[in-house]
Formats: structure tokens, C-alpha cells, sequence
């Protein structure tokens, strides 16, 4: 297997091709100012009339050496600097990093901080598949989605500023805890929000699920195999629409997930149309968790006893999440002082955007708007 | 898994903890001012009592399997280590052996993800960097990492006809540290441009420090600061 991959994905696309009727063949920069690659990515396509014969990706022009900057911050203080990686799933990206302090200093948050971690994050996943599903379907051509995700995730938006008062970058939690109690009537808003949102999935999917023009231009297009989606890091939504069911929700809990009863979605093609259908899936799922935990929600402190000065022992660990894109994970070497000696983020975006080449190759050039889409990167990250 | 192991463990902070709320009575009135600078030395100066946590912390165990101890037989001391840290496995493995042991982890032990490929740079020691490769196993359910030490100038093996995933992580590497790797498909820069100079993960690569002479070609100003 890994002989006819590897082959596959080293093509040298610089060589000579043969091209049909011996046309010549194109060279199209795309981006890094288009308005389909979600952020600033260059594309270099080598196209055959309408055909992908390869790409390369351009990155780096959001690079604001996040890593570097982590070193020379303490702990505490990076904690807000992960937000802005992933800024649409800002929530996750904290939690993440929360955990990994966490697991170095060997603190645990208590139950009730946890219950709200989950409710926020899964709300977070929401407002991030919502995020997605609105340009994605730009992207294709169908304008109304944008609007009626919008619509709704506004609803989520005012839940965190609520809560913490940000709606975007929402530092939401802290190293042992959260920071802030819920306020008066979170759980009733929370509980008025699933009750609102429930229907609204099958609104969405009433527009685009049957929508011959949608299933036209997602079926069978940018197909990627469990195989070839494991052999390339692929991970989130777009590994489980190729049939692998793996969930690190599931796989390794973490933050109280094993209490909750949910169900890891999978497609069997691994077409765009599939993970379309895994992310619709996943909001449905997201809802259920969110209804246990508000309706389980513990009593109790929400900040585990952390000294002021964080001075994590010696050592490394790695931890991650599922993100709402993938697997999030944070590498931290700490040399005992105050400050972080190195992190690492793996961010899913960067890895899962390497799949694009494997995706495109042989598509037409507009399925290569399509798969930038289905594949939900966020510039901020993949570059840091 | 790695997380029953953590309650246990998770008194040990604690205890050291009660001591140190009782005892900083007398030095309490330095201790806020020392908090917020990340001076550590004042911080670590003013309050002995907080050293504590650093002997209690947790130590690296013994890590026995099948699958290590075969690596054991057949590699010798070629593998440095192999211990649990909090629960989460590693192997510190020569240079010369990695890329053997890496494909056999892939091809043998169903360590079908590799999940990251990222290094750390110690300047002080004779072997500077110290490369990370964090794997899964889909089959097994479990993550570990292998870790090796290079010198400055020192290529790695590329494993990315391995894991196709390794191509972006080894040239991110290459990028943030300069380390080189061996059999990679196009080795260049990634995130940063491609004619900058310097490594800027590199620990003496300062925070403020950048490629003054490629601004001013490229972005036409002075400073980027």
C-alpha cells in the first residue's frame, strides 16, 4: 500500500506531461487574494484545458511565529495567543492548550469546569461547522445558506460574549479551570439555543442535501480513500467521511467526554457530498452532547488549585483534541521555569491541506474550489 | 488510558502545596511583585518554599512491552530509553538506527499516523536538537513518540516515503531549525519566504531578530518591527 501511494504522491508535477490533443499546458496562480481559498493561499495549478494535472501550495503569509512567541511568554500569558490560530473554533484551540498545562502540572480541572468546557466547545463546534457550511456553500454557488448560518450562529456568538464577553477570541478557559462561573441563566439559554438549533439542521439540509446542482458539484469529487487519508495525516471530518471511524473524543477521552453518550458519524465514499453529510451529522451529535451536559451540569468549584506562578516540572507531553477540523495538538517542553521551553501546535488544518493535492489531481478546476472548501482550513492556523 | 493514571499522581502536587500555603506567610509581600514579571529569578529567589513541586513532579518510568524489548534485541543500546512520562510513551533512539526503527514501528507495530514531526533545540549541548516523531496506531488505539539527538549540520532521515504526511512537517522543521533530511521529495522552505536567512525557532535566534535585508528588498521598509 504504501508503494503505490508514496508514488502517487510524489509526482514530480514540474516534468512533462502528455496533454490532450498535445495542447500546452497552463500554469494558473490562484490566490493568495481569492476570495474561494478562505483566507491568504496561493495555489499554483498545472492544468490541462480544464483538467488538474497538480498543484503546489504557497503558505506562510499569515506566519506570525506563534511557537516563538510561546517561549518567550509564561504560560499564563500565552493562553489568549491560541485563539487567534484557529479564530473560528477559538474555544477548542484554548481548551487544548489547557489540557496540555494541565497534564504538565498534573492538575485536573474539577467536574463542573469540565461540564462547561463541553458545553462551550461543542457549541464552538457548532459555530465552526456553521462557519463552514455557510462559505463552502458560497463557494458552490448557493447564496442562502451563508445567510441562515449566519443567522444561527449568531445565536451561539451571544452565548460566549455572554459568558466571557468575546465572541470571538474568547480566552474562555484558564490553566486548572475556567475563569468565570456561568452567568444567570446560562443553562436556560443553552437549552433554549438546542431547542432553536435542532430544527434549523433540517433547514439547511432541506436547501442543499436533494439540491441537484449541490449533489452535482460535490458526488464523486475530491475523493480520498481511508487508506490514502491516514497515510497523509488526514484527520476531523474529512478522515470519518472516508469510512474511518475515529474520534479522539472516543479514542483517548478527555475533559469528561466519556460520560456523555454520542455517536462518531462516517461516510463511505470520502466525496465532498460525505462530508458535507458528517458535518451536518456532527452538529446533530454536538447537540446531544450539549443536552446531557447541561442537564448533568455538577455543582462545585470550576478552578482546580493552580499556584499564581505556574512553574510545570520538568518534562514534555503532548496532548490533543478533536478540534472541530481535526486533531489539535499542543507539544510542551517545560524546563521548570516559568516559562514554556517549547510548543509545538499541530494544527489539523496544515496537515489536512496537504491532502489537497491528492484530492484535485484529475478534477476540474472548479472542484479545487470545491475541495478548498470541504476541507475547512483556516489560514491563521495552517500558517501560525 | 493515560488519564487513570493521573488521579494517583495527582496528589503528589497537592501535598507539596499545603506546606507551601502555610509557609509564605513571611515572604508573602514579595511574592505577588514577583508574580507578574517573567523574571524567574526573582521569583524562584523570594520563594524557597515553591521549589518543592520540582522534586515531587513526576518522574520517568520504565516503559516494558514486547514491542520494546524486541527493539531491545535487536538494536542493543541503540535505544537510548524507553520510559512513560504522566503515562505517555517514548523511546529515545540513536541517530543512525531512527529511520530503521521508525519503518519498522510502521511496517511491523501498525504505527499507521504519524501524527508530528517536530523538534526542540538545546544550544548547550554537543547534540543540539533533539527531533520528535509522535505516532499513532489506528489498530491499537495508542500514541507514542521517538525521539533522537543530532548535532548542528546533522541530517535526518526522511520518513516521509513512510507516512506521506511527514513531507509538510520535515519541511516545516527544515524551515523553523535548519535541520536537514535525507531521501525528502523537495526539501525547501514553507511557512517562511523562500530566500530568508536564519532559522527562527533556533534558541539563539532572538524574538525581535528577523532578515532585515529581505524586508527591505521585498516589503520596501526600513523594519518589520
Amino acid at each position: 500500500m504504501t508503494e503505490a501511494t508514496k508514488s502517487g504522491f510524489y509526482e514530480d508535477i514540474s516534468g512533462d506531461h502528455k496533454t490532450f490533443l498535445d495542447a500546452n499546458e497552463l500554469v494558473l496562480n490562484m490566490g493568495p487574494q481569492h476570495p474561494s481559498t478562505h483566507g491568504v493561499l496561493r495555489v499554483i495549478l498545472r492544468l490541462d484545458g480544464e483538467k488538474v494535472l497538480g498543484t503546489e501550495c504557497i503558505i506562510g503569509y499569515l506566519h506570525r511565529g506563534v511557537e516563538k512567541i510561546a517561549e518567550n511568554r509564561t504560560y499564563t500569558m500565552f493562553n489568549p495567543y491560541v485563539d487567534r490560530m484557529d479564530y473560528v473554533a477559538a474555544v477548542s484551540n484554548g481548551l487544548g492548550y489547557c489540557l496540555a498545562v494541565e497534564k504538565l502540572l498534573n492538575v485536573e480541572a474539577p467536574p463542573r469546569a469540565a461540564y462547561i468546557r463541553v458545553i462551550l466547545t461543542e457549541l464552538n463546534r457548532i459555530a465552526s461547522h456553521q462557519l463552514w457550511l455557510g462559505t463552502h456553500a458560497l463557494d458552490i454557488g448557493a447564496m442562502t445558506p451563508l445567510f441562515y448560518t449566519f443567522r444561527d450562529r449568531e445565536e451561539i456568538l451571544k452565548i460566549f460574549e455572554k459568558y466571557c464577553g468575546a465572541r470571538l477570541t474568547t480566552h474562555a478557559f484558564r490553566i486548572g479551570g475556567c475563569a468565570y462561573e456561568t452567568y444567570e441563566g446560562f443553562e436556560q439559554e443553552v437549552k433554549e439555543f438546542l431547542k432553536f438549533f435542532t430544527p434549523k439542521i433540517a433547514e439547511y439540509e432541506q436547501l442543499l442535501t436533494t439540491n441537484r446542482i449541490w449533489v452535482r458539484r460535490t458526488r464523486n469529487v475530491g475523493l480520498i480513500s481511508g487508506k490514502d487519508a491516514i497515510a497523509l495525516g488526514v484527520t476531523g471530518p474529512v478522515l470519518r467521511a472516508s469510512g474511518v471511524k475515529w474520534d479522539i473524543r472516543k479514542a483517548q477521552p478527555y475533559s469528561m467526554y466519556d460520560k456523555f453518550d454520542f455517536e462518531i458519524p462516517t461516510g463511505e465514499n470520502g466525496d465532498t457530498y460525505d462530508r458535507y453529510l458528517v458535518r451536518l451529522a456532527e452538529m446533530r451529535q454536538s447537540i446531544r452532547i450539549i443536552d446531557q451536559a447541561v442537564n448533568s451540569i455538577p455543582e462545585g468549584p470550576i478552578m482546580a488549585k493552580v499556584p499564581k506562578v505556574l512553574k510545570p516540572p520538568v518534562g514534555e507531553v503532548y496532548v490533543s483534541i478533536e478540534a472541530p477540523k481535526g486533531e489539535l495538538g499542543y507539544f510542551i517542553v517545560s524546563d521548570g521555569s516559568t516559562q514554556p521551553y517549547r510548543v509545538r501546535v499541530r494544527p489539523p488544518s496544515f496537515v489536512n491541506l496537504q491532502a489537497l493535492d491528492v484530492m484535485v489531481r484529475g478534477q476540474l478546476v472548479a472542484d479545487v474550489v470545491a475541495v478548498i472548501g470541504t476541507l475547512d482550513i483556516v489560514l491563521g492556523e495552517v500558517d501560525r | 488510558m493515560p488519564d487513570e493514571t493521573k488521579p494517583n499522581q495527582a496528589t503528589g502536587p497537592q501535598q507539596p502545596a499545603k506546606p507551601a500555603e502555610t509557609k509564605p506567610a513571611e515572604v508573602k509581600p514579595a511574592a505577588p511583585a514577583a508574580a507578574k514579571p517573567p523574571a524567574a529569578t526573582p521569583a524562584a529567589a523570594a520563594k524557597p518554599p515553591a521549589a518543592p513541586p520540582k522534586p515531587t513532579g513526576p518522574v520517568p518510568e520504565p516503559w516494558d512491552s514486547e514491542m520494546v524489548s524486541g527493539f531491545k534485541r535487536r538494536f542493543g543500546s541503540g535505544i537510548r530509553e524507553a520510559s512513560t512520562y504522566v503515562g505517555q510513551k517514548y523511546m529515545v533512539v540513536d541517530a543512525s538506527i531512527v529511520r530503521e526503527v521508525l519503518q519498522l514501528l510502521h511496517h511491523d507495530e501498525q504505527f499507521d499516523y504519524c501524527v508530528d514531526v517536530t523538534a526542540v533545540h538545546y544550544p548547550k549541548r554537543e547534540r543540539q536538537f533533539d527531533l520528535v516523531w509522535i505516532l499513532y496506531s489506528f489498530p491499537r488505539n495508542e500514541r507514542i513518540r521517538v525521539k533522537t539527538q543530532l548535532k548542528d549540520g546533522e541530517a535526518a532521515p526522511s520518513v516521509a516515503a513512510i507516512w506521506p504526511t511527514a513531507d509538510w512537517l520535515e519541511r516545516e522543521v527544515f524551515d523553523m531549525f535548519g535541520i536537514g533530511f535525507e531521501g525528502h521529495p523537495g526539501l525547501k522552505r514553507i511557512l517562511l519566504p523562500d530566500g530568508w536567512k536564519g532559522h527562527p525557532l533556533r534558541k539563539d535566534y532572538p524574538i525581535l531578530q528577523q532578515d532585515t535585508e529581505w524586508v527591505k528588498i521585498n516589503l520596501g521598509i526600513e523594519s518589520g518591527q
